[in-house]
């Protein structure tokens, strides 16, 4: 149990306040050093496509944010079972505040990818498997949100949003497979990219770079989020009203 | 054991019976169902090879939308006079009584559902395999849905109305309903469906494992 100490330290909602605000600072700071790096690497430095041109520049932007959008639901998920198994309120907030920005990447990845489909495919929207999975990924985060947004109290939003989140996770394979069964001529090699060896290593580095740059943007402004819902949600504790005096005191 | 039969019975019974003398809610849906899909042919006129190759898709679409609109009184007269307290506070399983009240729910929903799909299939001159399969698939995707709908209904009874509710249940529906119509498109063109049918069949069995657990929870977190 020694070692679980700092984990249960940072389940303390004063605890993560205080180290979020630092870290937050951190994350911030890696990820506009990863962003100007990787859009350098991306938009400058790597090789034009031989057969999309300039056009495939976008993956740098998109194929990041479809990775993002599955990493947070799945990242929800994981705080959705802590938070029903051990009932720690970080977790709550965590998954809370997780949902805007999952849905967020989400919606970046549909529109970037109908951008990228209309110089490709010369259509903005095909029916193919992938981009309708992330598009019922996207009405799931919506609908998680409409049910938080539904209750008053928050400790039963957090516990029935917590249900919604797992029950939506085991239900994205079966969704990918069955969407992925229903319609898979559209599986073009120019989604996959990444699956195939054949992406070069010039074009390879500013995507790591933007993944980082996402994942660290993503863990920025969860924490942000997340400083302000636990704000709220602790509105009557004694830490949160000292806070609150020093920033009044000038 | 046979004491669990014997509790999940009596719960069934006692659904059935209240739904029976209910019967504006019980039959709403069916009629609703119904009525949608004779507006298709007006919509899109009565060419026959148009609405022979739209229909089993869009009754497949309207039966999506009236379970949702059915299962929105799954829980509501349970809320409304504390017999939902009454159902945690007992002694036997929330899980096994959920499931008793899904399968009431089905009973009175699902299966004469199924029937009036044929029918109405029928109706609209959609050839015997399309009909045989239409019903097939909805023999297991009906059980699905009235399985997915007890989580989302649990987490919304009393909460923003039915809007809710379809939007919490409809994404969670759409393996059942490509399933259902990839099966139905095979029988169409004479090839067949078994494949599907197997996924629908394993579907239906991972929800009746995890559902009742699922709304259970979801129920006892509604009212702790």
């Amino acid at each position: 149990m020694k070692a679980l100490r700092p984990l249960h330290r940072f389940g303390s909602p004063k605890y993560f306040y205080e180290t979020s605000l630092w870290l937050s600072k951190w994350t911030a700071g890696a990820s506009v050093v990863l962003f100007l790096a990787g859009l350098y690497g991306g938009l400058i430095f790597a090789p034009p496509d031989y057969q999309q041109g300039d056009s495939f520049r976008i993956i740098y932007i998109h194929v990041p944010a479809a990775w993002m959008a599955q990493f947070v639901y799945v990242f929800m998920a994981l705080c959705a079972a802590i938070s029903l198994i051990w009932r720690v309120k970080i977790a709550d907030v965590l998954t809370r505040s997780s949902a805007p920005i999952g849905a967020s990447f989400a919606f970046i990845t549909l529109v970037t990818g109908s951008i990228w489909g209309k110089p490709t495919w010369g259509a903005w929207w095909v029916w193919d498997a992938r981009l309708t999975s992330v598009l019922i990924l996207f009405f799931l985060y919506l609908g998680y949100i409409a049910l938080q947004s539904a209750f008053e109290d928050r400790r039963v939003a957090a516990r029935a949003g917590a249900i919604l989140v797992l029950v939506g996770v085991v239900n994205i394979p079966i969704i990918k497979y069955s969407v992925e069964w229903w319609n898979t001529l559209h599986q073009g090699p120019s989604v996959t990219k990444l699956d195939a060896p054949s992406i070069h290593i010039d074009m390879l580095i500013p995507l790591l770079l933007m993944a980082l740059a996402f994942k660290t943007f993503y863990l920025t402004a969860l924490l942000i989020r997340a400083r302000s819902e636990l704000l709220e949600f602790e509105c009557n504790t004694m830490w949160v009203k000292r806070i609150i005096e020093q920033r009044n005191t000038p | 054991m046979a004491e669990y039969i014997n509790v999940f019975t009596v719960m069934l019974l006692r659904d059935l019976k209240l739904a029976f003398r209910n019967k504006a809610e019980l039959l709403n849906p069916l009629v609703f169902f119904v009525m949608v899909i004779i507006l298709f042919p007006l919509a899109l006129g009565a060419n026959e090879g148009l609405l022979r190759q739209l229909i089993p898709g869009l009754i497949w679409v309207t039966a999506l939308l009236s379970a949702c609109l059915s299962l929105d009184n799954l829980f509501r007269s349970d809320f409304a006079d504390g017999s939902i307290e009454q159902l945690i506070l007992s002694r036997y399983p929330l899980t096994l009584l959920v499931a008793a009240k899904v399968s009431a729910h089905w009973l009175g929903f699902g299966l004469p559902l199924i029937l009036l799909a044929g029918l109405t299939g029928a109706l609209l001159a959609l050839p015997g395999p399309t009909v045989a399969a239409l019903s097939l698939t909805l023999l297991f995707g009906t059980p699905v849905l009235s399985l997915i709908g007890a989580i989302t209904v649990a987490l919304t009874t009393g909460l923003g109305g039915g809007m809710l509710l379809s939007l919490l249940t409809l994404p969670l529906s759409m393996p059942v309903l490509i399933f259902s119509m990839l099966a139905v498109k095979n029988a169409t063109l004479g090839q067949p469906i078994a494949a599907e049918l197997y996924f629908l069949a394993g579907i239906l069995m991972l929800a009746i494992t995890l559902a009742p657990l699922t709304a259970a929870a979801a129920l006892r977190i509604r009212l702790s």
